[in-house]
């Protein structure tokens, strides 16, 4: 199951810790995960659970003032074209620097939430994506980029292209937008494209026709996905391995079929239980007890010891329960397995 | 686009009618029997006024008739004529005064605006990336300082500064020696160095308020998230800062013309008055002091006008430059 | 977002539902300090930032001084401003000193000067008189004035005594008149037309934005207008023709008022577009629709629901409005447009000092001038710690 060639993005105990005025945040607190060529992995969690976090860390994209990455790793092998190899260590490079930059747009893609504040509102659409190709594919000229941009936002499913390429983003709907943002996302033809919850701010109906898109272009370009969300009914159908997290940690760890025939976490059970279904009998929404905790808080033992149904007082918030593999590629943090 | 200059432009009547009338206004203000204290008044500033005169000025200005004819008979003068009545001080007519003032009026505080915005928009952009820096912090108290001083003040003390530091005085428009002089690159030389103060001093004045704003519209912009966009597309870091974040915060900065201006010409208005400039503002103190009135009047006019299509060109450029405007049916 | 996507956002554990024992989990969590800001009240939470915010209660305190000074000027000021010192005009500031002529230490004093006339440049030279020293003295006596016009009393904060020689720490001008004296008499002028010019334009201002603002369609249209071309107007010009007609013959009070009037003209426009402004965006805001909805009266939404929510905002507004009238009164009585002599404010003094020679030689006279700067700057800090404090989402 784990075969070392078709690893993309390897991720070894990231610790991502905010240093604010009030305290410290343990945004990312020992989380260790890889992504696979061409595969979507789907990362769960609600927010501050650290989801959106590690995903900046990977882009070298986190605010380095307060944000330090403690310790960890994140490696990134590139194949090209299926000849040589070559790995790349993110967390050694400098973030603002040259190499990075190189990576970054060109080798992974970003799509965020909000599409209308992604844009500068100033430029047009056709303008922001051109400034990626004419950046990063060398010896490319204006009137070829002009081409692939128009060509990616027709593959994105925008009408009349070649009119809208020259339009500004607030002259688009919000669906219209977020396609956008896709091909911006996709124009130099990235290895990983990070949806970070892509369609939370569109219409259920928009959010349906968004994420076929992506199915789409992955069949098409092969790209690997890393999507984001809190939304474990969406992760479901697009996904092939889910991570859920949770105040930083991971807690469950499996392929989608693994997870949902056999969800192991009380957190992973919980979630899995208050997704309302249309079929199926009426029944009381359910709700997971309690709040977050203020980030602020350290704790010794599960962070969700606090809201967790079968917890156990003396031994969960006691130790922090190690992340153990119960079946193949199922891991799982918690005391309710050894 | 179009349609948004042309509202702009019929929205601009109105006050300038509103102008118009406060200017006629402030020339009525005296108390007293108009006619015979404005002749009373030329006859003590040693003009001596034939009764025929008398009889002539009563009928051009109305001084037998209600105010509403008298307003309609100066605004028909200035709109038809160019005639903004008659100064008895000066003894000539006042917009003989405006001609030989307002060209300097107009110089100075535009080389002031421009000037309070090339020193405002660096500062401004390098307080906003580097906040809490000690630039930003002598930048800012700077600019506390400065809005705290009266521009006289500042001129006053300035003058005396140059004048016992750098034995030179910087008040008129030329040194003695090249008052009568014939025109050359010495003379050239001499004025520029007496425009110098002045649009520095006013300059200035405007530009504290300039790099605040410029900072906060920045430091705004900068938290955006099409700035994470951009870093995360990989361009690189002194791009990003000026095709994106500078470009937006750069736009309100017109719209603060709207009050920036008036600033500025209220500042060229006394500093020219400290420093002997010959524009409007000295002309503007004498008659105010010797209450006449015609001359206070028409100051105030073309000064309010000159604010208010200032503030017009920069709405129009604003709106051009801003795409969600431009491209909006609807013309906000 | 659409009812169904909240729905699941619900579903997903994102709402607070208290369980029992969750409760005092929660609770322990809660540390004290957190309970009080939790559960503190508006005005005590812009109370406690500002507090933190050191540079602006430095500037309250020392404008409150200011104010002090304002207020019992009499007693503050060694001397009364129209006491003039036969053989000390344009004399620079009074040297204290605390070293005797042996080098040991004293309390304060002063010597008494000595004055001859140089016979070539015809200036008076002040020499020391060292045979004598006159310490400064605390409650002494002095002038005799009348405390706020009602009590009579010669005691003064500090001085020389009835028989010193002049106490004069910021110099005298050419009719031999103590500048501090002045000074502080010309703070009563100087830094309550501010106050007062701004109490007008509130009134004006809060009304008439007020209207603009909750009432909308043509009202506000032709207010807009008003205040737009009321900013448009240069504020000093503006000032100095409306001055130009104030006769001379006025009394002090009658010019006092008059320019208060003429300051507050313009003023109330910027006040006006902060509460239009403020009533505008909140007018809308769900708790005032919900009020609606309740049934609840319109001038009740006004008053209880939408004017708290930027009350902070117009004392912020003002505050930062009152440096604009002081400079104004300062700059029109330097022309000589604003108050007259005899009565005494910053503005006057300054005009006093309007040479450039007097300046070159008497470079005290232009103390008064600080006095303003100060005093414009500590209001600027004040009303920016206060607008910190106001805002709720600056952090």
């Amino acid at each position: 199951m784990t075969d070392q060639r078709d690893i993309l993005v390897e991720v070894e105990d990231l610790r991502v810790h905010f240093h604010l005025q009030e305290g410290v945040v343990r945004a990312v607190d020992g989380v260790s995960f890889v992504i696979r060529y061409g595969k979507t992995l789907g990362v769960i969690g609600e927010s501050g659970s650290g989801k959106s976090v590690s995903s900046q860390a990977l882009l070298g994209i986190l605010p380095i003032p307060p944000a330090k990455i403690e310790s960890g790793q994140i490696t990134m092998h590139l194949q090209e074209n299926g000849v040589g190899h070559r790995s790349v260590i993110l967390s050694d490079l400098p973030t603002r620097g040259r190499d990075y930059r190189a990576i970054r747009g060109k080798e992974i893609g970003i799509i965020f939430q909000e599409p209308m504040t992604s844009f500068s509102p100033v430029h047009t659409i056709g303008n922001q994506i051109m400034e990626s190709v004419l950046l990063h594919m060398d010896g490319i000229s204006k009137k070829e980029a002009r081409e692939r941009t128009i060509e990616i936002l027709r593959r994105v499913g925008i009408p009349r292209a070649e009119y809208r390429v020259d339009n500004y983003p607030h002259q688009f709907s919000g669906g219209m937008r977020q396609r956008a943002m896709i091909a911006m996302a996709l124009a130099c033809n990235p290895k990983l494209v990070i949806a970070d919850e892509p369609t939370t701010a569109l219409d259920v109906t928009i959010e349906a026709q968004i994420l076929e898109l992506l199915q789409d272009l992955q069949q098409e370009f092969g790209m690997a996905i890393m999507y984001i969300s809190h939304d474990l009914a969406v992760v479901g159908s697009v996904a092939d391995e889910i991570m859920v997290m949770y105040l930083g940690l991971v807690m469950e760890q499996a392929s989608t079929d693994q997870l949902f025939d056999n969800p192991l976490h009380p957190y992973t059970q919980a979630l899995l239980r208050s997704i309302p279904t249309i079929d199926g009998p009426l029944e009381r929404l359910l709700t997971i007890q309690g709040t977050m905790p203020s980030p602020f808080t350290e704790y010794r033992g599960c962070p969700f010891f606090s809201r967790c149904g079968k917890r156990i007082a003396g031994v969960c918030d006691t130790a922090r329960p190690p992340l153990i593999e119960v079946e193949p590629g199922h891991k799982v943090r918690c005391v309710l397995y050894k | 686009m179009l349609l948004y200059i042309v509202r702009r432009v019929i929205m601009l009547i109105p006050i300038l009618f509103l102008i118009s009338i406060v200017s006629f206004i402030v020339i009525e203000l005296p108390p007293g029997d108009w006619v015979s204290n404005y002749i009373t008044n030329l006859r003590n500033s040693g003009i001596d006024l034939q009764e025929e005169e008398a009889a002539r000025l009563t009928a051009i200005y109305g001084f037998d008739q209600p105010s509403y004819v008298r307003y309609g008979k100066w605004m028909t003068g200035i709109l038809t004529r160019g005639d903004f009545g008659w100064s008895f001080q000066w003894g000539k007519p006042v917009n003989d005064i405006l001609r030989e003032r307002l060209p300097f009026t107009i110089i100075i505080s535009f080389s002031a605006l421009i000037l309070s915005w090339l020193i405002a928009i660096p500062i401004g952009i390098y307080s906003a990336t580097h906040p809490y820096s000690l630039v930003d912090y002598i930048a800012t108290i700077l600019a506390f300082v400065w809005v705290a001083t009266p521009g006289f003040l500042l001129a006053f003390v300035s003058a005396w500064l140059i004048f016992r530091y750098l034995d030179f005085s910087p008040l008129g428009l030329n040194s003695t020696e090249f008052l009568d002089a014939p025109w050359n690159t010495a003379k050239l030389i001499d004025r520029i160095k007496h425009l110098i103060l002045p649009i520095v001093i006013i300059g200035l004045s405007g530009t504290g308020a300039t790099i605040r704003v410029m900072r906060a519209n920045l430091l705004d912009e900068l938290k955006k998230q099409y700035v994470t966009t951009a870093r995360a597309k990989g361009v690189p870091e002194l791009t990003i800062l000026f095709k994106y974040p500078v470009r937006i915060a750069f736009n309100p900065l017109f719209s603060t013309i709207g009050w920036l201006l008036p600033a500025i010409i209220s500042g060229e208005v006394i500093i020219s008055v400290v420093l002997s400039m010959p524009t409007m503002g000295p002309a503007l103190l004498r008659a105010t002091l010797a209450q006449d009135m015609y001359l206070v009047g028409s100051i105030v006019l073309i000064l309010s006008s000159l604010t208010v299509l200032g503030t017009l060109i920069s709405d129009i450029y604003l709106a051009w430059a801003d795409p969600r405007i431009r491209f909006d049916a609807t013309g906000k | 977002m659409t009812v169904q996507q909240q729905t699941k956002q619900a579903a997903q554990g994102l709402i607070n539902q208290p369980a029992g024992d969750l409760d005092a989990i929660i609770e322990e969590q809660l540390d004290v300090k957190s309970e009080r800001y939790y559960y503190a009240k508006q005005w005590q939470l812009i109370w406690w930032r500002f507090r933190r915010h050191r540079l602006a209660m430095l500037s309250s305190i020392l404008l409150i001084f200011f104010y002090l000074i304002a207020i019992i000027p009499g007693f503050m000021s060694p001397y009364l401003p129209q006491t003039r010192f036969e053989n000390r005009q344009q004399s620079p500031p009074s040297k204290v000193l605390i070293w005797d002529e042996n080098g040991s230490l004293q309390r304060p004093f002063v010597y008494a000067l000595t004055r001859v006339l140089d016979p070539k440049t015809f200036k008076y030279i002040y020499t020391e008189d060292r045979s004598q020293r006159f310490p400064i003295r605390f409650f002494v006596e002095g002038d005799t004035y009348k405390f706020w016009g009602q009590w009579e009393t010669n005691r003064h904060l500090f001085g020389t005594g009835l028989d010193g020689p002049p106490l004069v720490l910021f110099g005298t001008d050419e009719l031999g008149r103590d500048i501090l004296s002045r000074t502080f008499y010309g703070s009563r002028i100087s830094l309550s037309i501010g106050f007062v010019g701004v109490i007008l334009s509130f009134f004006i201002g809060v009304t008439l934005g007020g209207i603009s603002g909750y009432f909308g369609g043509i009202a506000d249209e032709i207010i807009q207008r008003i205040i737009d071309f009321l900013l448009s107007i240069p504020a000093l010009p503006f000032w100095m023709a409306l001055a130009a007609a104030l006769p001379r013959d006025w009394s002090v009070t009658q010019t006092y008022f008059a320019i208060t009037v003429i300051l507050s003209i313009i003023g109330w426009s910027g006040l006006a577009r902060v509460v239009r402004g403020k009533l505008l965006a909140l007018r809308e805001e769900d708790y005032a629709l919900a009020a609606q909805a309740a049934g609840a009266s319109q001038p009740r939404i006004i008053f209880r629901h939408l004017l708290p929510g930027f009350t902070s905002h117009l004392i912020v507004s003002l505050t930062l409005a009152i440096p604009g009238s002081i400079l104004g009164e300062t700059t029109l009585s330097f022309l000589g447009l604003g108050m007259q002599p005899p009565a005494v404010s910053w503005g006057v003094l300054l005009g006093d000092a309007q040479d450039m020679v007097v300046v070159a030689q008497q470079p005290w006279r232009l103390i008064p001038g600080a006095f303003v700067v100060i005093a414009v700057l500590l209001f600027n800090f004040v009303g920016d710690g206060l607008r910190d404090a106001a805002d709720p989402y600056a952090n």
